[in-house]
């Protein structure tokens, strides 16, 4: 029996005022986080014109066009008010300065010059599904989302490897020295990338990884978090059973691979996740170490493009929603993994 | 499947013979020791480096080829004609930086960590579909940084949503990210949107670690709500307040991601905050001055370290069950 | 006028239906006993009685005044939880003192009751201590003590002495009793331990599955249990019972009600008899435990019901033996086929 500590609730099924308003900032919180997200993903589905209306509709209307005889392209639709007459609707073949050179689909030849304050647009529900796949067609998208995702396949099945093979040394033997390389890896925790800026440079250049997808995914393998995860849960796996394998001529190697690690799956699973998240939007890392084009990111495209494309936002806006998909997809399927995972570090 | 069966028997003879001529306590710096590379590599010996960068001049990458200054770096970065007068330093854009990151690390952490705990008050009462409402907060947490900047600088530019609301309600447009003032809310407004789901999961965890009976017995006691908070939830949850606080300031100081998108440091350097000094100096200005980046960096650094250290000893010392002292 | 009332108590969790139609008076001063085995609804019914739950259905009345709708806080009851719920963070002193604060009265006032109890619970010199510096007993008595500073209508112990060891809580029986004879109050006390029950209550209230078995004295309860049930839960060892198809040949001498399908007998009560002795009951010993003081026998009758008796330390009795007993008209009890005891008009 939960009982609610800001209200005493007795057993009635009446809402407390407290309660109104709990869920009334629930609400606001919802409209806050979500809303904007939501508005991003409308507006990617506008096309270009689309987004030139000003005030912006919600969901993305383009305008009507028709196929009239007499023409090759299908011609916009306007709704068109001229004095005298019902407004009807009729199709603009074209326009020199103020006037509208518009005909009435139903009768194609006759053509009528319209002053453009007296037509409105036609509008209709329509996804602009172009955004999305000219991206792949007119810029090198395909080649940022394939660097994307190498780096934080190969980081994250690195990160896996390394973290537990360390967090097994550190868990389950008693070396000399086992409890320096553990202070030596929590020390790491003061030197956040931000401040190796320059030398790390200096070191991913001398190796000559600069401008190589390697040069981002090696420096990030190694991570105290990760290391202390997988620890923790190691420590938590019998030592008999190790022994018990031990018996059984087990080589140590096969221990870690066979026994060890599959009774991690849990934790393992949870630093995978953590490092998809990192990995894919990681930004100054790879700001520094990938100058070209071909080997930017999903994160250092969208910057890139932002300065450059600063008038398409359309492709823009479809590019930011391909970026957040992949981590939007985990969040649905895997949203309780990851908050109970954060809740248990961050009580540690 | 195939391929992690392939790697594992491809190296197991390896770590066979590493086995017999180690002997197994030995092994485990075998297991260790890939970590260890990296972090040697990429951590420890760049964070020396640092040192030689700091205290040697000229533009040159290779710390061999530098002349050695000694503290000149610091001196360049620290020096002002007037400190009551920041334009009269030498480098006034880094006063400008340490200023702004300080003002925004005092009002981001204390703001986020003050609704965050207000968000883990109202979740960790009786309400339906907790889970699904945890999420919501949760959910700009996992978003990339750049994808965060992206999606409020759509909305806050001068053709974008908030304009256009303000047009219904025929007020005039007003330059968001183009205003010095506003920009800086905005950077404050944004990470605090995109950071405090965190958070939230942090202290709700600590609200749910308080005995269910300490409420019940409090209400026996003919506690208030404002008293129960007062009294015994908030004191209750001190620990990881404090955890919190110092993990977000962290955080915070090192602020760029979001920002470099968002306003790219502007207008002028109205939110330009430390860390982009340092990438700005290192790596975008015409000149590289690696020294000064890495003057920069170890200043900062020291800031980190005694945060970090701070922080460590406030998790172990909740651990072991120390009283917090008031 | 009972200090409390209970009507029709029905709580139901979900689909469960865990109390059924409890009805139950305590009067002024009382020291009452709910006890049963785990799961029977004591705690649940405690916590109703607080008002931290409420009842599905039915009313409970303190001084006569209907207070379902009561708030707990406002009920006039103070509660010493299984767990004693002290704030960790707080020192003894404040402990005790912040119900006192939360009502608005004054320093000198709250700092006057505050020693006043803790004088009685002597807790005198542990007022500045925190809760993770004391023992299990001493905070057993902070909960107490915080309890008592706000002079309530009535205590509630929710099976406060179950995380002592089994020495302390001998002590803390007596320690119990005696604060009860000083201050005079009301005491509702929920247990499982049937020897707590016993040597503490003026009433005892034997629940199983959310319905009252029995109310009664702690005698009463001993000499006239209601039914199977209730006979067999209190007293240790264990009553023992048979069944009318294994009663010897002169066991009909014992005048057996009409409709007597059960024999109940507690161990002590059997008596050692001359095997030739009418109506005497034949027992084969298969194992013996030594007390020093007392033996307890363990056996069979010629029909292989398992029994227990329990006798004097001396002679000492072996395995194998055979030993006769009988047993008082007035001690051995009839239970009809549902397990009610059946009154027997007496020889």
């Amino acid at each position: 029996m939960n009982m609610s500590m800001l209200s005493v609730t007795r057993g009635r099924k009446r809402l407390h005022w407290t309660d109104v308003l709990s869920y009334v900032y629930l609400l606001v919180g919802l409209i806050t986080l979500f809303g904007p997200v939501l508005w991003l993903v409308m507006s990617s589905f506008k096309t270009e014109a689309a987004l030139g209306m000003y005030p912006p509709s919600f969901l993305p209307y383009a305008q009507k066009s028709l196929v009239v005889t007499g023409h090759d392209q299908p011609l916009p639709l306007f709704l068109v008010h001229q004095d005298g007459q019902a407004p009807r609707a009729m199709a603009q073949v074209g326009r020199i300065g103020l006037m509208a050179t518009m005909v009435d689909p139903a009768q194609p030849d006759v053509t009528v010059q319209v002053p453009i304050q007296q037509r409105i647009p036609i509008t209709e529900l329509a996804f602009a599904w172009g955004n999305y796949a000219d991206l792949f067609q007119k810029f090198n998208f395909g080649r940022f989302l394939w660097n994307s995702v190498f780096i934080t396949v190969v980081a994250t099945l690195l990160t896996l490897l390394f973290n537990s093979m360390a967090a097994f040394a550190l868990s389950k033997y008693q070396f000399k020295g086992r409890k320096a390389v553990f202070m030596l890896i929590i020390s790491t925790l003061m030197i956040p990338p931000t401040i190796i800026l320059v030398p790390v440079f200096l070191v991913i250049n001398g190796a000559g990884l600069l401008n190589s997808l390697w040069g981002v995914i090696l420096p990030a393998v190694a991570t105290p978090t990760g290391v202390f995860l997988l620890r923790q849960y190691m420590l938590s796996i019998p030592d008999e059973l190790l022994e018990a394998a031990r018996m059984d001529h087990a080589s140590e190697w096969r221990i870690y691979w066979r026994i060890v690690l599959p009774l991690s799956a849990p934790a393992l699973a949870v630093l995978a996740i953590f490092s998809v998240m990192w990995r894919w939007n990681d930004f100054l890392l790879p700001l520094i170490v990938l100058s070209r084009n071909e080997f930017f990111t999903l994160q250092l495209a969208l910057n890139a493009f932002q300065g450059e494309l600063n008038t398409q936002w359309n492709y823009l806006l479809a590019m930011t929603v391909i970026t957040l998909l992949p981590v939007t997809l985990v969040f649905a399927f895997l949203q309780r993994h990851i908050t109970t995972g954060i809740a248990n570090a961050g009580v540690k | 499947m195939r391929i992690f069966a392939l790697f594992f028997n491809l190296l197991e003879p390896l770590f066979r013979w590493a086995q017999t001529s180690l002997g197994k306590h030995r092994l485990a710096w075998l297991f260790v020791g890939p970590n260890l590379l990296v972090f040697g590599i990429f951590t420890f010996l760049p964070i020396a480096i640092d040192f030689v960068y700091a205290t040697s001049g000229g533009v040159n990458l290779m710390p061999l080829e530098r002349p050695f200054t000694g503290l000149e770096n610091f001196q360049i970065l620290l020096e002002c004609r007037d400190y009551s007068d920041l334009s009269t330093c030498r480098k006034d854009v880094f006063w400008r930086a340490l200023f702004n990151t300080f003002k925004f690390t005092v009002l981001q952490v204390g703001l986020m960590v003050f609704f965050s705990l207000v968000t883990a008050l109202v979740l960790n009462r009786k309400i339906l579909g907790r889970g699904f409402w945890r999420g919501v907060f949760f959910y700009p947490v996992l978003l990339s940084p750049v994808v965060v900047a992206l999606i409020w600088k759509w909305m806050l530019q001068s053709q974008g949503v908030f304009n256009a609301a303000l047009a219904l309600w025929d007020l005039p447009a007003i330059e968001w990210l183009t205003d010095a003032s506003w920009a800086f809310f905005w950077t404050v407004f944004v990470s605090i949107w995109a950071h405090m789901g965190f958070y939230t999961l942090i202290l709700l965890a600590g609200l749910q670690a308080i005995p269910q009976d300490l409420y019940e017995a409090a209400q026996m006691d003919r506690a208030s709500p404002w008293r129960t908070l007062t009294r015994i939830t908030l004191p209750m949850l001190m620990p990881n307040l404090i955890v919190v606080l110092v993990l977000a300031a962290i955080r915070a100081v090192q602020i760029f991601d979001e920002v470099f998108v968002l306003t790219g440091g502007g207008p002028g350097t109205a939110t330009t905050f430390i860390v982009q000094f340092i990438y700005q100096t290192g790596f975008a200005e015409q000149i590289h001055l690696y020294g000064l980046a890495a003057a920069a960096s170890l200043a900062l650094a020291g800031f980190l370290v005694v945060l970090t250290l701070l922080q460590l000893r406030l998790t172990r010392a909740s651990e072991v069950g120390e009283k917090v002292p008031r | 006028m009972s200090l409390l009332k209970l009507r029709a108590i029905d709580k139901s969790f979900d689909q469960t239906h865990v109390i059924h139609g409890v009805n139950l008076d305590v009067q002024q001063g009382e020291f009452v006993v709910l006890v049963g085995p785990s799961g029977c609804g004591k705690s649940t019914l405690l916590r109703i009685i607080a008002g931290l739950d409420s009842p599905t259905s039915g009313d409970v009345w303190i001084e006569d005044q209907r207070v379902n709708d009561v708030s707990a806080a406002d009920r006039g009851c103070a509660m010493v939880f299984q767990s004693y719920a002290l704030y960790p963070h707080m020192s003894v002193y404040a402990n005790m003192a912040f119900a006192l604060e939360n009502i608005g009265e004054s320093r000198s006032e709250i700092e006057r009751k505050v020693r006043e109890a803790a004088s009685i619970l002597k807790l005198d010199a542990l007022l500045d201590r925190r809760p993770t510096q004391l023992s299990g007993g001493q905070r057993q008595r902070v909960a107490i003590g915080r309890a008592i500073v706000r002079n309530p209508k009535l205590f509630l112990f929710d099976e406060p002495l179950s995380n002592l060891d089994a020495e302390l809580r001998v002590s803390m029986r007596a320690e119990l009793r005696d604060l009860h004879r000083r201050l005079g109050s009301t005491m509702i006390y929920v247990t499982h331990d049937q020897v707590e029950a016993m040597s503490m209550a003026d009433q005892i209230v034997v629940l199983r599955a959310g319905r009252i078995e029995q109310v009664g004295s702690p005698q009463a309860l001993y000499n006239q249990p209601a039914n199977t049930f209730v006979a067999g839960f209190i007293g240790s060892p264990r009553m023992n019972f048979i069944p009318i198809s294994s009663f010897p040949e002169g066991a009909n001498a014992l005048n057996w009600p009409v409709g007597t399908h059960t024999m109940g007998v507690r161990p002590e009560h059997w008596e050692q008899a001359q095997a030739q002795d009418q109506g005497t009951w034949s027992m084969t010993v298969q194992s013996v435990e030594y007390l020093g003081g007392q033996q307890l026998i363990q056996g069979h009758l010629p029909c292989h019901t398992r029994i227990e008796v329990l006798g004097a330390g001396e002679p000492r009795v072996h395995i194998g033996e055979q030993l006769s007993l009988q047993v008082k008209a007035s001690q051995a009890h009839a239970f009809d086929a549902q397990g009610f005891r059946l009154p027997r008009s007496l020889l």
